[in-house]
């Protein structure tokens, strides 16, 4: 018994914070993984409209995006634009350059799984849409997605 | 002389990494993307007609510049076009090629999962929506037509396999359901009709 007492009396014992790093590397990679990191800065203003039956966008790596709303600076005017990557579209042509540059970016057996997604705002109107869709009809990028928020569904 | 310098105690330093972790997992909104996949029919080709399809056969929905709907030449809500496209695409009794005169007609598919031959509506819906039509309101419309035929996949689904389109694990299943009930979705090729 008095073996015991002897070593309890003095303080206490430095805790070992050998493991701290990896807490914090544990940190690291959790928020590495699960950030997904926007490729594109957001030059327009996109709250997409809200439906149920949506479905999850797979792999996100064969996704290209456009964006389509009015612009968030008003120097652009208030009628919605198409940005492609980082920059407004002048001419609807530039469409197929963006997708053929998305296909030049990746390997030959994933180009035909190339899903367009379509972040489009729900005031916007269709018309700007439906010109997008042509120009990636004729492009031949079939694989599209109108991106929708999930709305719970109402209970009857 | 330097004094031996005393260790921190680090011990608390775990609890506030965990506060930190806590923190993030409660405030980082994981956006993942959701949306309406559908496939873009390939532009039609030059020098040949479209092919002519029964009257029968059409299910026309149309959008205008306001947002109003008209579902086969009636105006229409967007909460009756469920219904009405379930009802349009139903197909109640798959062995036979029977049909009501004011339903689509049907073909034969070979579909070995659901028993052999059985016989698929040839029903189209056919969207069109003006350049002014607002994108929620488009969005709307095929969330309804999607909504009608995932039901229209349930039932099936259920019927034969005992459960949910959704909860189908194998593909095959998957695919026969797919065959047999068919997102027949056609978008009109775009016209100018009501201007912006």
């Amino acid at each position: 018994m008095a073996k015991f007492k002897k070593k309890g009396g003095k303080g206490t014992p430095a805790i070992s914070t050998a493991s701290l790093p990896d807490i914090i590397f544990m940190l690291l990679f959790f928020f590495m993984v699960t950030t997904t990191m926007r490729e594109a800065t957001l030059l327009v203003a996109v709250t997409p409209p809200q439906a149920t039956e949506v479905q999850k966008l797979e792999k996100k790596s064969l996704v290209d995006y456009i964006y389509i709303g009015p612009p968030l600076r008003k120097v652009f005017g208030t009628e919605s634009r198409i940005q492609l990557n980082d920059q407004f579209a002048t001419d609807i042509k530039e469409v197929r350059e963006f997708v053929e540059l998305g296909r030049s970016q990746r390997d030959e057996s994933e180009k035909k799984l190339i899903t367009i997604s379509l972040k489009v705002n729900k005031d916007t109107r269709m018309g700007i849409v439906t010109d997008v869709k042509q120009e990636l009809r004729e492009v031949g990028a079939f694989k599209i997605n109108y991106s929708t928020a999930k709305r719970a569904i109402a209970k009857k | 002389m330097a004094r031996p310098v005393n260790e921190i105690n680090a011990g608390s330093m775990a609890d506030i990494a965990f506060l930190l972790l806590i923190f993030f997992l409660v405030t980082t909104t994981m956006d993942v993307d959701t949306g309406i996949t559908r496939k873009l029919p390939p532009p039609p080709p030059e020098d040949v007609d479209p092919p002519k399809v029964k009257d029968r056969n059409i299910f026309k929905v149309l959008v205008n510049k306001n947002d109003r709907l008209l579902l086969n030449g009636k105006p229409g809500d967007i909460s009756m076009l469920r219904i009405m496209a379930k009802e349009f695409l139903n197909n109640g009794n798959l062995s036979s090629n029977l049909s009501p005169e004011d339903m689509p007609e049907k073909k034969s598919v070979e579909i070995p999962l659901l028993g052999g031959e059985i016989w698929v509506s040839k029903g189209i819906i056919s969207l069109k929506n003006d350049r002014g039509t607002s994108y929620n309101m488009y969005i709307q419309v095929q969330n309804e037509l999607a909504a009608g035929i995932r039901e229209l996949r349930d039932e099936l689904s259920n019927e034969y396999f005992g459960m949910r389109f959704d909860q189908l694990a194998d593909q095959d299943k998957i695919k026969a359901v797919q065959k047999a009930v068919p997102v027949a979705i056609s978008e009109a090729e775009p016209e100018d009709i009501g201007g912006n």
